[in-house]
Order: structure tokens, then sequence, then C-alpha cells
């Protein structure tokens, strides 16, 4: 029975992989026409030959769109909705259906929440990424990101189906704790805010660089300060939810190691990660670093994140160690 | 400069250009390195030094979390370690240079905090500031179409918007001047309240840390089954007190471990023989009072007296019996050994300084399950934590043990400077080691006597901590929490409602400013107008 849903849940999990990869294709088509509508660029281009050889008869449909209908009038006339991003937010939310179904099924397979090891906490915290992106959806037009979050949740998918996957095994004892449930949950959704947020950072520097080179901005993508504040917006609530991680942490490692705080490796890098988002707040209320020096830092609190879920995890000595490799 | 933030603050006028400054006397530069330690721009620098600061410890063992690391470190980096030993990386968290960035930063914190709440208890009792004159200048600025309104309905409108304003929680004050009557509305004091509570909060925990970590202490025992545990100095196998520790006011109080179990997995193919649950059980009695049966588990501490106890760890203690020639017991009890892996391949020490013909010393492995030797080889290991074929390997060592001299020995080493060795692995004698299976006894070498491996029971390693800062550390990190969200979220705003008369017409006119992050100012805004000039029958003017 456990053998057969682990089945299902793997099956799941590979089939969600496609239909992302699907999703990163025609996300990337839409950036290539947000892109051309002001002027070609060959490194924005490329991917529309990649996309052309390996899509599937329907995206190779929307191909014509960007050709025929191309940089005729730049401008931001663009219509909002392409047909490459509507089919983009298809495959994703096809995709997350698979993919929180597939993660559902572990959970089930395992008797317990599924994200006991690295494993499951790699498709709890990406399904969370994907989740927040389709939510903000609702009230606020996030799909340039689209790319970026397909993209980012496909490699991580990838490594960790490849690299992080462990069979299905009881929990140790010092992981049998109510605060299995929240503290590592909080803490993925928290990782879920900050990537977007990195996301939004990432547009927002490539957008500023394009106005310090005296560019005209990305038609139809936010200007940086809409794009700063969004990505703040974010921030701050991946902030609380880390800010709680880190006191339940700390008060489930009183009951289970009998100290609430020891600068065990994990301990460290989350406080780490913590004060530099700190410092992203504080900066956005300095004047001379609210731009793009802040949204560096949120850069480098992300960089910071996937540090700690992945070197951290896997090289460094600590009480953390329920990677299951 | 209205909110007494740091004068670098976002929400403050940029400054004049630099003036030509007069000299600064010792109190101007007191004043001035004051201000520059209180600015945003230093309390972030700190910040991110903090972060930077903490690096190093996580890459390099520490010696309160992981002693035997920075052993180990030593040894394979001797020329670099003495580098980070004048650095103090073995110890970053206590280190002079660690402690000087976070006390920098806490003491900016506070110089930034106090004026602050000095201005937010003014602001709390002041009244919203005038009106400013032109209303269309500020954040969504909306008003109604012109209305024949006469004074007692500019009046009325006035009322009903200060009644609007006020359920909708704002301090309210109204305003006549010459270009019309209006309503000066501030809402979200809770925003800057939340902000200094967040900040004040941390420095409470920081206080408690740092002040309450004199009165912890933390000990260690280890209990075999059947053995007990009184909370006394003396019982303790190792303890670390704070500097206001007093050993007069331990909690009295003993424990009795009466059964330790330990449950492994016996059905999934992936996971035999991990542990699934570990429970020990034990007989307590507080200030000599009745005893009681208890349990502790590794997530579920015990509270006894004002400490807790944890289940840390576990392992085996085999019962050694050691006889001279002519069979007088001169050795018999429980010895822990330390578990070297997840199958519980076990290490551990037995000395014997008195009763035989020679000092013996022993150095043994415990094997709880045996692998069959025609699938392991001639080695001894162990394939399964729990006790289905166990066997305890001796080495045996005979001469000076070294524990005459009156200096504290490590009961779990053997140092064999000073010992020949007489059974086992290349000994002097070519004698082999001794494999003992349970109740099977052995002679010991050159007619010392003999051998006996009479039990195995388990033991429980105890960790015993008082925290009294434990509560207090709690409890201001639930105000951290509390002040976080409400700093964050709650938006601070100022509304703003103006009658304008428009020759014989009337004109309401509604506008706002966001103090700090507000996304939602623009739409508070309109729903004010909505239901205000809905209440008036009058319409917006699009």
């Amino acid at each position: 029975m456990t053998a057969q849903l682990v089945t299902y849940s793997l099956g799941a999990i590979y089939s969600a992989m496609v239909v992302y990869a699907f999703a990163f294709i025609a996300f990337t088509l839409d950036l290539a026409r947000r892109a051309s509508t002001r002027r070609v660029e060959v490194s924005v281009a490329a991917p529309v030959t990649v996309a052309a050889t390996t899509a599937t008869a329907g995206s190779t449909a929307v191909l014509d769109r960007p050709d025929s209908a191309a940089p005729v009038t730049p401008g931001p006339e663009v219509p909002a909705r392409s047909r490459a991003a509507r089919l983009g937010m298809s495959f994703t939310i096809i995709a997350w259906v698979l993919h929180v179904g597939g993660t559902v099924l572990r959970g089930v397979a395992a008797g317990r929440v599924p994200w006991a090891n690295m494993f499951e906490f790699s498709l709890t915290a990406t399904a969370i990424i994907v989740g927040v992106f389709l939510v903000v959806q609702l009230w606020q037009d996030l799909r340039f990101l689209g790319a970026y979050v397909a993209g980012f949740v496909l490699i991580f998918l990838g490594i960790a189906t490849t690299n992080f996957y462990v069979d299905v095994v009881p929990l140790p004892p010092a992981l049998q704790s109510g605060w299995l449930v929240i503290h590592v949950f909080v803490a993925s959704l928290g990782t879920g805010f900050y990537g977007l947020g990195a996301a939004l950072s990432v547009v927002q520097l490539v957008q500023q660089r394009r106005m310090a080179k005296g560019l005209r901005f990305i038609a139809s993508v936010p200007d940086p300060d809409r794009l700063e504040t969004m990505a703040y917006r974010l921030i701050v609530v991946g902030f609380v939810f880390w800010t709680f991680t880190l006191m339940a942490g700390a008060i489930w490692a009183e009951h289970a190691w009998g100290r609430y705080w020891g600068w065990d490796t994990k301990e460290v890098w989350t406080f780490i990660i913590w004060t530099i988002y700190a410092g992203y707040i504080h900066a956005r209320a300095t004047r001379g670093w609210r731009g793009s020096r802040s949204a560096t830092l949120a850069l480098i609190g992300f960089g910071a994140v996937l540090f700690n879920f992945t070197i951290v995890n896997l090289f460094f000595k600590g009480l953390h160690s329920y990677s299951g490799l | 400069m209205d909110s007494h933030r740091p004068s670098d603050h976002y929400d403050n006028d940029a400054p004049e250009k630099p003036i030509a400054q007069p000299r600064l006397g010792v109190v101007g530069y007191l004043r001035f390195f004051w201000r520059q330690l209180t600015s945003m721009r230093t309390a972030l620098f700190l910040l991110l030094l903090l972060a930077f600061a903490a690096v190093p410890g996580s890459l390099v063992p520490q010696i309160t979390s992981d002693p035997n690391g920075v052993i180990q470190y030593r040894a394979a980096n001797p020329g670099l370690s003495k580098v980070l030993d004048a650095l103090g990386v073995f110890n970053t968290y206590t280190s002079v240079w660690f402690s000087a960035i976070y006390l920098l930063l806490f003491i900016s914190l506070v110089g930034c905090v106090i004026p602050r709440t000095k201005h937010h208890l003014d602001a709390l009792r002041a009244q919203p500031p005038k009106t400013p004159a032109r209303l269309s200048r500020l954040e969504g600025f909306r008003a109604t179409a012109a209305a024949p309104l006469d004074a007692e309905g500019v009046a009325g409108a006035i009322t009903a918007a200060r009644q609007l304003l006020r359920r909708s929680g704002y301090r309210v004050r109204v305003l006549s001047g010459a270009d019309g009557d209006s309503v000066s509305a501030e809402r979200g004091y809770l925003r800057e309240t939340g902000n200094l509570v967040f900040h004040a909060a941390l420095v409470g925990i920081l206080i408690s840390v740092g002040f309450g970590g004199g009165f912890i202490y933390t000990g260690q025992k280890v209990v075999v089954v059947g053995q007990s545990f009184t909370n006394t100095l003396s019982d303790y196998d190792s303890i670390s007190p704070g500097r206001w520790f007093n050993p007069d006011a331990l909690a009295r109080y003993s424990l009795t471990l009466t059964r330790f179990k330990a449950t492994y997995e016996s059905q999934n193919v992936h996971a035999i023989g991990s542990p699934t649950d570990y429970t020990a059980y034990v007989t307590t009695s507080e200030n000599g009072g009745a005893p009681k049966k208890q349990t502790i588990k590794v997530n579920s501490p015990l509270t006894l007296g004002d400490t807790q106890v944890y289940l840390l760890g576990n392992g085996y203690a085999p019962v050694v019996t050691v006889k001279d020639p002519k069979g007088t017991v001169v050795f018999s009890q429980p010895v822990p050994f330390l578990p070297q892996d997840a199958n519980l391949t076990s290490v551990g020490f037995v000395k014997i300084p008195d009763g035989l013909a020679k000092q013996i010393g022993m150095i043994g492995l415990f094997y709880p399950t045996e692998c069959d030797p025609s699938l392991c080889g001639a080695n001894l290991a162990s394939v399964h934590p729990d006790l289905l074929n166990p066997v305890l390997a001796l080495q045996v060592y005979q001469g000076n043990l070294g524990l005459d001299n009156g200096k504290a020995v490590n009961a779990f080493a053997l140092n064999t400077d000073h010992l020949t060795k007489i059974a086992g692995f290349e000994s002097a004698n070519k004698v082999p080691g001794i494999d003992l299976r349970l109740g099977q006894t052995k002679q010991l070498p050159n007619g010392l006597g003999s051998v006996t491996f009479s039990a195995i029971p388990r033991y429980a390693s105890l960790d015993i901590h008082h925290d009294p800062t434990q509560l207090w550390a709690l409890g201001f990190a639930v105000l951290v929490f509390a002040g976080l969200i409400t700093g964050l979220f709650v938006p601070r705003r100022r509304v703003w409602v103006k009658a304008v008369r428009r020759g014989d017409d009337v004109v309401i006119e509604y506008a706002g400013l966001a103090r700090g992050e507000d996304p939602g100012l623009d739409a508070a805004i309109a729903e004010i107008a909505r239901k205000h000039s809905q209440q008036l029958g009058l319409t917006m003017n699009s």
C-alpha cells in the first residue's frame, strides 16, 4: 500500500515537472514578446527558437504571434493578456495541482506531514512558492515572473527527485513532535515568500539597469518603484514567518535538546538570514539605500536561504541533520 | 523631523546642503558620535556586520556546541588553529568582537528607540494636525460634485464625517478655517507602538539571556536501569553552573530508572532497525514525598522541582564481573558504553585497580547484534541496535592505570602509557581478545582470574537543566512577534474631510497621507468618501 502510494506520488511529481517545463516555455515566449514589443534583443529572442523545436503543437501556434505581430509599434500598448502568458498560467495551474497532489500523497504514504526530510521539504516549499505566486495573481498581475517561478521550481524539483530522494521511513524520536508540523511548515512558507520577493528584486534590478543605460523599461512589466514595493510586501510577510520559525524552533529546541538557543549551525544560519532581512527592512527605511541597494540585500538574503537549505544541510555538522541522506 | 527618527530615516526630509559648521567641543564631538551611532546607516551597517560575523562560527566547530569537533579540528589544522584561537573563533558567539558588534547594535537601538518613545508618548496625547490648505495635492484626493449646502448642511456634513471617522478608529479633530470647515483624523498609532515594543522586547531578550545566564545550570547524569539519581552536586557526572549558582539551593528530589524501552522499526524494509521510540520509565520522589511513576521521552522532558530532565541519549551498560583466581568477586557492576553508530556498536572501559595480582584495564567493544561471520567476515560488526545476538569483545591490559596520583580521570578513556596489552589484537603475548556472549565466563591471561558478561541493562543519558530565564525569554519573544506584526501591518494614516465653499455651492473634499508603508490608503479614502457622500446624498465627482 505504502509502496504504491509512493509510486503514485512520484508519478504525480514527475508529471508536474513536465507540465512546469511547458509552463516555462510558454512564459519565456511571453517574456520574449514583452521585450520584443520594444526592441528585439538577441539574448531574449534565443529561447523562442529553442522553444519552437521542443514545444508541442499547441504552443508552437503561439509562436506565430510574436513573429507576425512583432515589433512594429514599440511602446506600452502591448495587451496585458497574451496567449503565451495565458497558456503559461494554465500549465502552471495544472502542474501545481499535480505537484500538490504528489506532495499530499507522499504525506499519506508516510502517515505524517510531508516535510520531514530534504526531499519532502523541497516538494512542500516549491509547492508553496507556486501557490503564493498563483494566489497573488488574484489582485496583482505577476505573470512576468512566470518564467522565473516555473524555471526555479522545475530545477528544484529536478534536484530534489534525483539528489535528495529518500524512501519513506518512520520519524526518529527527535522529530516526533507537534512542532514538526508548525516549525517546518512555517519555515517553508517563509522560504516561499522570500523566493518570490527575490524574483521581483531581480526584475527590479534588470529594470534599473536598463534605466541606467538610458534604455526604456521593459514594456508591460511594472517600473522599478512598483516592483520594489511589491517585493517589499512579500518579503515582509516572509520575514514575519521567518521570525516565527526562529521562535518556534527555539521552543522546540528547548523541548528536544534542553536549550532554546545553542548556536547549532542551522540556528546560526537561520539567525544570519533573519539579520540580513532585518537589514533589508531597515535599508528600505534608510535614505540612500532604497532602490537597487535594498534589492541586492533581498537577493543576498535569499542566497543565504538557499545556502542554508542546501550546503548547510548537506555538508555542515549539526543537530539539524534530518536530510535523510 | 517629525517622528524623532534618525535624521537619515527615509520619512524625514533630505538634509540641506552641508553648511560650514562651527568647531565642535568635546560635548559637540560626543553628540556627533552619538548621532552617528544612532543613525539608520550605522544600525544597518551593524546589522549586516552581525550577520557576517556569525558566519565563521558555523564553518568552524564551536567549543560550546561541539567540543569533540574542536579537538579534531585542532589536530587536523594545528597552524590555522593557533590563528583561530587567537581570534576566538572557536568561541565565536562569546568572543570580544562578536559581543562588541551586538552590544554596539543594541546601544544604537536603545539610542534610537528612547527619543522615539518619548515622541510617541506625546503623539498619543496630541490632537491630529491642522488640515492642509490644498487637499488636492495629497494622496487619494477625491471630491463630491458641488451641492447647494447651507451652513447647517455643512455642519451636518462635518458631524457625519467626524462620526464616520471616529467609528473607523480614527482620532478626530474638527477645525474651521477661512477656506472652510474640516475634520482632521489620524489612526494607526499602534504601528509605532508595535515598532517600539518590537525593539524594546529585543533588548529584553538580550538582558534576560545575558543576565539570567548566571542563574542557569546544566548537569549530565548517566543512569543505568535499576539505578537512582539524587539531585545533589556530588551525584552529577558533570555540571556547568552559571555565575550565581548556589549548590545548596538544588531542588530536593531523586529519580530511579525502572525501565528503558527502545522500539525499532521492524516492518518498513527501508528502515529496519531505525529507532521509532525511546521511553524512560522513572519513579520520582520530590522533597522525600511519596514515589510517583513518570516517563521521559525525547520530546517531552520531565519537570522535577525547578529543573527539567531531558532524555538526550541512551545505550548499553554491560555488567562485567571479575573474580580473582580464588573465586572472590573483585568487580561487578554495569559499565556504560558509548554508542559509536546507528547499530549501537559501543565502546567502554573497565578499570580494576584493586583485588587482583596486577592492576587491570579493559577496552570493550559491545555489539548488540553480531553479524553472522558468513555475511560480514571475521571482524565483528553490529547489524541491529536491539539485543538480538549480543557479544562483548574485550582487550585486556595490565600495569599501572594511573589512578593513584589523585588526578581526575576520564571514565570514557583508558591511558595505556603504563600498561601492557595481555589479550587482544597484537598483544605482547599473542593472546587473542576475549569475546563473551551473555552469561559466558572466560579466564583472564596470566592466571589473573576470570571475567563474566553477566547482564546487559540499558542506560539513559539525562540532562538536567535549571533555567529561570526561559519564561522571560519566551515572554519577550512573544512581544517581539506581536510588535513585529503590528509595526509592519497596521497602517498609520491621516485623513481629511473638508467642506470647501465654491460660490453658493459646497464641495466636500477627501484626502489622506500615508505615514510609512500603506498599500491600502487609496482604497480606505475611497471607502470613506463613498459612505460619507451616500449618507449626505451627494454624488462623487469622478
